[in-house]
């Protein structure tokens, strides 16, 4: 425990030193190579922290009466492994990336505060060393956002952020009021000790879906994630997006499965439906989307919505008296953020090394970088297939869980539920499917075919710090998914801890597959799916080459004639997606084209031009905003006024006040 | 020894399907030909294509990349993965418990994407349109098929193919396996481009989906994605055999007879099957690309469905 506690402190020291050093040459390394160092090493001690017993400690700090509680238990240790594997990819993709920082002032006291503030978030066992924490993780990745500030749109998406993170923060402090109780009993032991009515209870989830998921990115309370993560810089929208997010979801598992008691099957339901809408909408958005880094962005909001299904799903097991189901769904849940911040993060670095090397991040002005960044694209490929669910990446087995614990269904005892989840099953998996063809998308447009501008003509490949963070990171992902037995069995002890039930143990297992439930219903082997893949391909490969003619001749591409079509006539990001805009994007997004085609022998240019809407923002935002503004511009007439009026204003409020508490009490 | 003889059978099983492959392909070209009162090539033609394709050299496009290269091998890997894990004349497989019915489909995903990407690296227009309309008709088959999976799995209670299969033969008639054999079908049709999905003779710009993406590949590697598809048309084959229609099949039993008998009834099935495709690829047009979503619409809200019957059915 001190150990860690030492650890978070070094990171805060990190971010103090950064102001000593912020005008030196060598800031930028040092400062990346302290939080590198610091996180690998928390990321050591927190998978050894695992399978532990739980340690606290209080520390005489924050309130005076009541201190700093912190404790690592089994859930805390693999959020901790979590944030600290995906810092520490981070930290050593920003020792190359870092050093084309125009002004690294703006980002190095703040990256190592941030990293400090999510390791706080967890390890927490108070409700004010939590929102504490909170509001440092949200201020502190909020000043990075805004680092670059001139760029166009950086200030709005600063704006909206910064909203939202304090809507949250306020759902969570509600929510924390509401779980402590009047006498105010704001350690996590001493909530737990007390139990909620239904009505608090109900109000408690609503605050805390509201809280947590907008932090997360759960549908209707995203717009806030696909402005920020792009604007800041690339290894932090990494860490928003890959890390962050999780953060966000150890705050809803710990108050939803740990501090608000036993849970009621209707629980379920907000997570289980906003997460399967959340995953559709998510990746529809991004197949909308030609921003490479906004792909990512929305991408993320999908793999958070699959989360939250699959942690529904575990607490309608867990309030049914299925310990092993929710234990199965639970630890899909884990195992996918696991997985989710390897590869989103691999993809925001690839997307950082492709805006380096050509100054782009629109999809529709890159291509052909394959030729160009043989490593980095590799590495993009491989995330890609990760993320796209396919074998034998990590995607498809944590995925391939969700789906098995959704057979486990039927045995749901309400009827609502069972007529729910069918419904969530097919929303995941269209997001899966629909997540191939996004991720084929963003690869084939960005590195494949011909370079659309001379920008991308000249990319270079990124510097070694780069592209070993993404080959990092894309290794890992085949490796989670060849041995995912191996990270199930590291989930355990979490599901032990919340759900009371777990997985058969996945290690001795013949042949290193992994059973969720039994052997004859159903068993998936990442090992041999890679093994036959490689086999096969390299045997059909060599027996080819052996039997039939060697000869290969390079020659320009069939152009049915026409020779002479540039990079322009190949297909772009936005016409590859015309088919799934036309078929899903006209109920979602009321997608519509004009088309104006001039008459024959008039020579203006046809114009086709593309209409898409958001309609949450249109029907939920933008009523707000009305309203708010409509009522901040009446009120503004109280801006100006004497004294006297101000002490009248005064007078009246706390008469008002007294009368009322007089009736209350 | 039982290690060594199921080895055997795995392997033998692979092969057969490779063997099989265009030979099916030429059974229903030529059943096509015949319903259309011609005389048509010979069954054996697609091995003669594919000797020829063999021989020739690779005219590589300009600026494609080791993508381009690589990806009929790992398309035909990919594919003929999938195959060796369902059950053909034999369950209980040596490897079939290395994926499920899942890994199945994802594993043609596989395919589907690299082949997708593979067309994209061609930097034309022809790969473009093709891809775009594959992850188009994608987006909504492969979801039908995890839904077509719930309703087996559910009625099985496993999600692997031996055990469903073993399972089926005594499962007797219900209304969600109907929904799932219609949407199997239709998910069937457009995985292997047939029609009405795509039409795999046309060479029209306007109706191509997947040779619109195969445009560019010539040679040796021509001939390794037309093998993958006519894998992937007997997988399918097989597939829906050993799920709907698993008589015949082999059940732990050693006899040289009863592999004989289970053999001859799977060829009996492939035929079958060959004949179907061709009547109904001779009885209907092939569909606008934008009244595709329709039919797969159709499969994906069967086999929704079909899995909610199923799920409504637990209570009772």
């Amino acid at each position: 425990m001190s150990s860690f506690l030492a650890c978070v402190a070094a990171l805060l020291a990190t971010s103090g030193l950064s102001l000593i050093l912020i005008r030196r040459s060598f800031a930028t390394v040092t400062i990346y190579s302290f939080c590198l160092v610091i996180s690998l090493a928390l990321s050591v001690l927190s998978v050894l922290a695992i399978g532990a017993a739980p340690s606290t400690i209080v520390l005489p700090i924050g309130l005076p009466w009541l201190g700093a509680h912190f404790r690592i238990d089994a859930l805390a240790a693999v959020f901790l492994a979590i944030v600290n594997i995906g810092a520490a990819a981070a930290s050593l993709y920003a020792l190359g990336y870092g050093r084309h920082e125009h002004e690294p002032g703006r980002i190095l006291p703040f990256f190592p505060a941030f990293l400090a503030a999510m390791n706080i978030v967890v390890m927490a066992a108070d409700a004010y060393g939590f929102l504490f924490a909170w509001e440092l993780m949200s201020l502190s990745s909020w000043a990075m956002v805004m680092a670059h500030h001139r760029r166009e749109g950086t200030t709005r998406a600063g704006y909206v952020y910064l909203l939202m993170a304090s809507f949250g923060t306020f759902a969570l402090l509600l929510a924390f009021g509401l779980l402590a109780g009047p006498g105010g009993a704001f350690a996590f032991d001493a909530i737990q000790a007390h139990p909620l009515t239904p009505g608090l209870a109900g109000l408690v989830l609503v605050l805390v879906v509201i809280g947590a998921g907008s932090k997360a990115g759960l549908v209707p309370l995203h717009v806030w994630l696909p402005l920020a993560h792009p604007a800041a810089p690339s290894h932090v929208s990494a860490l928003m997006s890959g890390v962050m997010t999780k953060v966000a979801i150890y705050a809803f598992i710990r108050i939803t499965f740990d501090l608000m008691g036993t849970p009621a099957w209707w629980w379920s339901l907000p997570a289980l439906l906003l997460g399967g809408i959340t995953a559709v909408m998510g990746v529809l958005y991004a197949l909308m989307e030609s921003d490479l880094k906004r792909v990512l962005a929305y991408s993320t909001i999908e793999n958070i919505g699959i989360i939250f299904a699959a942690l529904g799903l575990s607490m309608a097991f867990k309030a049914a008296g299925m310990g092993d189901a929710a234990a199965l769904a639970l630890t899909a849940a884990l195992f996918h953020a696991f997985n989710h911040m390897l590869f989103k993060s691999a993809l925001f670095f690839g997307a950082g090394t492709v805006i380096e090397a050509t100054g782009e991040q629109d999809m529709e002005n890159l291509g052909g970088l394959i030729h160009r960044m043989p490593y980095s694209s590799a590495a993009f490929l491989a995330a890609c297939l990760a993320i796209a669910a396919l074998p034998p990446f990590n995607g498809f087995a944590s995925e391939w869980l969700v789906f098995q614990d959704i057979l486990v269904s039927p045995h749901l005892p309400q009827m609502g539920l069972r007529m729910l989840v069918p419904a969530v099953g097919v929303l995941l998996a269209l997001s899966a499917a629909l997540a191939a063809a996004c991720f084929a998308r963003a690869f084939g447009i960005t590195y494949l075919g011909r370079p659309r501008t001379a920008a991308a003509d000249n990319a270079v490949e990124a510097d070694r710090w780069s592209v070993s963070a993404m080959i990092v990171c894309a290794v890992l992902c085949l490796l989670a998914g060849i041995f995912p037995g191996v990270v199930i069995d590291r989930l355990q002890p979490a599901a032990v801890l919340l759900v009371a039930g777990q997985m058969p143990p996945q290690m001795h297992i013949a042949w290193l597959s992994i059973v969720p439930i039994s052997a004859s219903q159903s068993s998936y082997n990442g090992l041999l799916m890679f093994g036959f893949l490689v086999l096969s391909a390299t045997l059909t490969a060599g027996v080819i080459h052996r039997v039939s003619s060697r000869a290969v001749r390079h020659a320009p591409f069939w152009d049915c004639g026409y020779p002479g079509a540039g990079p322009v006539a190949q297909y772009s990001a936005a016409s590859l997606s015309q088919p799934i805009r036309r078929v899903f994007g006209t109920i979602v997004f009321y997608a519509h084209e004009e088309i104006d085609m001039p008459a024959p022998g008039d020579i203006r240019p046809a114009k086709l031009r593309r209409f898409i809407s958001d309609p949450i923002w249109d029907y939920l935002y933008a009523p707000i905003a009305r309203v708010v503004g409509a009522v901040t511009s009446a009120m503004n007439v109280l801006q100006f006024l004497t004294i006297r009026r101000y002490l009248g204003f005064v007078f009246i409020t706390l008469v008002v006040l007294l009368v009322v508490l007089t009736i209350w009490g | 020894m039982g290690l060594i003889t199921a080895l055997l059978m795995q392997l033998g099983q692979m092969l057969l399907v490779i063997a099989v492959a265009p030979g099916v392909t030429g059974l229903v070209r030529k059943m096509k030909a015949r319903l259309q009162r011609r005389i048509g090539p010979s069954i054996l033609q697609p091995y003669r294509d594919l000797r020829r394709l063999f021989g020739k050299e690779v005219v590589l496009p300009q600026n494609t990349s080791w993508l381009f290269r690589m990806a009929p091998y790992v398309i035909f890997a990919a594919t003929w993965v999938a195959t060796s894990m369902v059950p053909t004349f034999e369950t209980g497989l040596l490897f079939s418990w290395s994926g499920d019915l899942i890994a199945i489909v994802a594993m043609l995903g596989v395919a589907r994407f690299v082949l997708a990407l593979a067309a994209l690296d061609t930097g034309t227009s022809f790969g473009g349109i093709g891809a775009s309309r594959e992850v188009m008709i994608a987006s909504l088959a492969e979801p039908a098929m995890i839904m077509i999976t719930f309703i087996v799995a559910l009625i099985a209670g496993s999600t692997q193919l031996t055990t469903i299969a073993v399972t089926m033969t005594t499962a007797g008639l219900r209304v969600s396996l109907a929904m799932a054999l219609v949407a199997m079908v239709i998910v069937a049709l457009a995985e292997n481009a047939r029609i009405p999905f795509d039409n795999p003779a046309t060479h029209l710009e306007l109706t191509m989906v997947h040779e619109a993406m195969v445009l560019e590949y010539s040679g040796r590697h021509l001939a390794m994605i037309e093998l993958a598809g006519s894998v992937r048309l007997v997988l399918y084959i097989s597939l829906i055999g050993c799920i709907f229609f698993p008589y015949g099949l082999v059940v732990n039993d050693t006899g040289l007879l009863v592999h004989a008998a289970a053999l001859a009834a799977y060829f009996a099935k492939l035929a079958v099957a060959c004949v179907l495709l061709a009547m109904l690829e001779t009885s209907i047009a092939k569909m606008r690309v934008f009244r595709i979503p329709n039919l797969l619409g159709i499969a994906l809200m069967l086999g929704l469905l079909g899995t909610l019957l199923l799920f409504v059915k637990a209570s009772m």
